[in-house]
């Protein structure tokens, strides 16, 4: 796990020198903004608007880091081929691409922390002070990174076996779908033959259930999230990275080199 | 005046390289017998030699064998390369064929070919950057699949690029991390190699900034910085100038005197001439001969160059004329046998000499005179059905 761990502090390294941090800056900026137009604009439910603004930023900023540099994790390295000098080293390629997500799933983590302190603080603007029930925000946040490690994972996968721009549109096309996976199992219409629906209902288990890390409608409104959903879409997260990843060094292990 | 140029002073490819001198000349099935075995006379002195010592020709020879005087420290069998080609993949094209050598533990070995001959290609085969279609390679007595393997081995890769983020410091930190070093050891190792590569006052700049020549040195470095036990250059000295070259030049050396065993290819034959112990060539993925520089590269003498000076009246003079003149100096290019003779009478006509050289092969020459031997025998290899 050293090898695991000396790559992943690279990545982690790559992605704070190649500035992909500067996104914090970004939301920043669209939290400050917030903050003051819904102090402006609207009453009593500026808690609900700044928490929905906050949790979507956070999930689209993370969203555009995973799929767009998970992709470019392994692809860039052997464009560049700064992969050959590393895996002559005693180094396996299953400890390279472990390595590789340990690295942007700890970015997206430094990453999501720093925006969720951001979103406390554009919140303590319009809402002083702050309540015990604002801590599901955490939770949310804490969610909205397990469905972003599932994404890198996907990511990375797709990017062992095709092209980046391909790669990138198998991430975006699994995410869209995911997002509708659950409605796609609940589904029940009579227009649709047995076996198609059979069908169908096997794709909405294969897809990630990302309906699982959604909690945005209930903390935005002060609700309260169940350890047992927390726990639940863990081990969902765990399992679903460890398959993707397996895969990926399933495929990576047998890749020829340019 | 230039001969022995044709290409028929190297055998085909498809020829055994143990068969002997008589049935190369048959095979070539050339009218001028007598001339063409006067030209391959030292590539069949070579084929000889070779066979006479098991430990100086690895071609074609059961590995098991050649365990002897040393061991060697890479071993490949019947190593093959096929890539799908076409556009549904349902083609392949061969990249490298039945490759069968062997690197002896303590030697620098040179891998010498065209663009396009395979060199590159065995080279990620042994470090398993690619997979090979069959065959089997081992270095040290372990098999290019054992990882752990790695850990004596060191591989400078074909023009080489690093994190352009990290500075020299950094990226030999990060790589020797994965060769369980303590921190200390790391520092001290990273320092010492940053100063043998002449990299110590640009070690703080983001490799972003390094020229094509200091990412190479780099790249060395981070090659050695473990002390490997084999060395495995992919083309070190390109990109680099001269005082580079030398310098790479003397760091392969100076793993020589340490007793590790150095792999590199190249193109550049005085390099390879210069430093190995064997050569290797390789042309169209088949492995055309190993041996000593000298057999390999210098099997084809073009002949002798004599430079003299003459003074006073040189009309009429069989040597001027034939002669280039450039000031008041001429060259004279002849065939060897024809030196001594020459110098006598050059002497007696009052010329002074001033050197007398032996006119080598250009690379161009060398390579073409293989790639043409190639083309030769597919087409009769077409032309026979």
């Amino acid at each position: 796990m050293k090898n695991v761990y000396t790559v992943a502090t690279n990545t982690f390294r790559e992605a704070v020198r190649d500035r992909v941090l500067y996104n914090l800056v970004f939301f920043a900026l669209l939290m400050m903004g917030a903050a003051i137009l819904v102090g402006q604009i609207s009453i009593g439910i500026e808690q609900s608007v700044i928490v929905s603004l906050g949790l979507t930023a956070i999930s689209v900023i993370g969203l555009f880091i995973a799929i767009f540099i998970g992709v470019s994790l392994v692809s860039k390295e052997m464009d560049k081929r700064t992969l050959y000098a590393l895996l002559a080293k005693p180094v396996q390629r299953w400890e390279f691409l472990l390595g590789k997500f340990g690295g942007l799933v700890m970015t997206l983590t430094i990453n999501t922390g720093a925006m969720a302190l951001g979103l406390y603080a554009a919140l303590w603007t319009v809402k002083h002070p702050l309540q015990r029930g604002d801590v599901y925000i955490l939770v949310a946040v804490y969610l909205i990174l397990l469905k972003l490690a599932i994404l890198v994972a996907l990511a990375l996968c797709f990017s062992c076996f095709t092209t980046p721009f391909l790669a990138i549109l198998f991430s975006a096309g699994i995410y869209v779908a995911g997002v509708y996976a659950q409605n796609l199992r609940t589904m029940h219409t009579v227009d649709i033959a047995p076996a198609t629906m059979k069908l169908l209902k096997a794709v909405s288990y294969a897809l990630p259930n990302f309906e699982n890390f959604n909690v945005m409608g209930a903390v935005s409104h002060g609700g309260v999230v169940p350890g047992a959903l927390v726990a639940h879409a863990t081990l969902y997260a765990v399992a679903y990275c460890a398959i993707a990843l397996t895969a990926a060094a399933m495929v990576f292990s047998n890749r020829n080199l340019k | 005046m230039k001969f022995g140029n044709s290409n028929l002073l190297v055998a085909p490819s498809h020829y055994p390289l143990e068969a002997p001198k008589r049935d190369l000349v048959q095979i070539m099935n050339c009218s001028r017998r007598r001339e063409i075995g006067r030209q391959i006379g030292n590539r069949a002195q070579f084929i000889f030699r070779a066979r006479k010592d098991p430990q100086r020709i690895d071609a074609g020879a059961n590995s098991s064998k050649n365990r002897g005087m040393s061991d060697p420290a890479i071993e490949i069998e019947k190593l093959s390369k096929e890539y799908p080609s076409g556009f549904l993949h349902l083609q392949k094209k061969r990249s490298l064929e039945d490759l069968t050598m062997q690197v002896q533990e303590g030697e620098v070995f040179g891998f010498l070919g065209p663009n396009g001959a395979g060199k590159s290609t065995t080279i990620k085969l042994l470090m398993r950057l690619i997979f090979p279609t069959s065959g089997t390679a081992r270095i040290l007595g372990r098999s290019i699949d054992d990882v752990k393997m790695h850990q004596t081995i060191g591989y400078l890769p074909e023009q080489p690029y690093f994190y352009d983020y990290l500075t020299a410091t950094e990226v030999l930190d990060y790589f020797s991390r994965f060769h369980g070093l303590t921190s200390n050891d790391r520092r001290l190792r990273v320092e010492k190699m940053l100063k043998k590569v002449g990299l110590e006052t640009a070690n703080k700049i983001q490799l972003r900034k390094y020229s094509k020549g200091m990412l190479q040195r780099v790249g060395l470095a981070q090659a050695i910085l473990h002390d490997p036990q084999v060395v495995v250059l992919d083309e070190p000295m390109s990109g680099l100038d001269p005082l580079g070259r030398r310098e790479v030049r003397d760091i392969i050396l100076e793993l020589k005197r340490e007793g590790r065993t150095v792999l590199f290819s190249t193109h550049i034959l005085s390099d390879a001439e210069m430093l190995c112990d064997r050569v290797g060539v390789i042309v169209g993925g088949r492995l055309r001969g190993v041996g000593t520089p000298g057999e390999i590269i210098g099997m084809k003498a073009e002949g002798m160059e004599i430079l003299f000076e003459m003074r006073g009246d040189t009309n009429g003079s069989p040597f001027v004329s034939r002669a280039t003149r450039t000031g008041e100096r001429y060259r004279l290019q002849l065939p060897e046998e024809e030196l001594y003779s020459t110098l006598q009478e050059l002497k007696g006509a009052g010329a002074r000499i001033l050197s007398v050289t032996q006119i080598k092969p250009t690379l161009e020459d060398f390579f073409m005179n293989l790639v043409e031997a190639d083309r030769a025998h597919a087409s009769a290899v077409d032309v026979s059905g």
